[in-house]
């Protein structure tokens, strides 16, 4: 049996493997990418509680947090398509018209 | 047994994670996190979690990532498209891993045993049940009703959305 302390830490190192990415990378679609890896690290976390503690509640927590990432990655994709298509680029630093 | 699969796993993950900071094309840091989320899910089985692991495999790793993938080769980056022709070793890979997957799944269906209906609908112990579709099920349309019924408005919230957005002005 491997103890919970193994599980939380992988789940953190991952979380911040994303954070990393989202900070570091330039392209959308790798930021969105990251997006995705840092709701998996969250969901690794709360199935390992749930099987530390035998509550089903964890699991169904991730249920949900699947069906918003989902959902999230088809509203994101069609932002990024029109946001390609005013500007002909991946690039977030050219997409700035709302920075002061 | 299960430590070294834990490690395994992990170290699956963390390298494909990192291998996704690493590439410079989407496409390859997209198939990067698909090995993630197959180490990922792996891990879920290990934790007693074999729908959530099922889901992920199918959603995430199945239509989510095809989605991005697609959306990556719709917008066409002229570096985003791997080259074929440099892949010529990968066709020699890819016999033996057919025969791999197909030796698995001819053990997995002689080494199954069939068992009557009535018996697998009947759980005795709830703790045996911990996970499977029984335990999730149960607890998912009786405490937990009212956020799967929210789940399904957003889904059609992202739906109608979705399409507004990606529609061109002409149409």
């Amino acid at each position: 049996m491997i103890s919970l302390s193994w599980y939380l830490g992988l789940s953190a190192l991952l979380f911040t493997i994303g954070a990393i990415g989202v900070i570091i990378k330039r392209n959308v679609i790798t930021i969105f990418l990251c997006i995705e890896l840092m709701l998996n690290a969250v969901n690794l976390s709360f199935v390992s509680l749930s099987s530390y503690f035998k509550e089903i509640s964890g699991q169904l927590f991730v249920f949900i947090v699947m069906t918003v990432a989902a959902a999230e990655a088809a509203v994101g994709l069609a932002i990024i398509i029109s946001i390609f298509r005013n500007r002909a680029s991946l690039n977030v630093d050219e997409a700035d018209n709302l920075k002061m | 047994m299960e430590k070294v699969l834990f490690i395994i796993f992990a170290v699956v993950a963390v390298l494909s994670a990192l291998n996704i900071l690493l590439q410079r094309s989407p496409l390859y840091s997209a198939l990067s996190l698909i090995g993630t989320l197959a180490s990922v899910s792996a891990l879920f089985v290990m934790l007693n979690a074999q729908f959530i692991a099922a889901i992920q495999i199918v959603v995430y790793a199945g239509a989510i990532m095809v989605l991005f993938v697609f959306v990556i080769m719709l917008l066409n980056e002229p570096k985003g498209v791997p080259h074929i022709d440099k892949q010529r070793g990968l066709r020699f890979l890819a016999i033996p891993f057919a025969g791999l997957l197909l030796a698995e799944a001819f053990y997995v269906v002689s080494s199954v045993q069939l068992q009557q209906p009535a018996t697998l609908s009947k759980v005795e112990n709830p703790d045996q049940a911990f996970g499977t579709t029984w335990s999730i099920g149960t607890a998912l349309y009786t405490h937990y009703l009212l956020p799967f019924e929210v789940t399904s408005v957003l889904i059609l919230m992202a739906v109608v959305g979705a399409m507004v957005l990606a529609r061109r002005d002409g149409d």
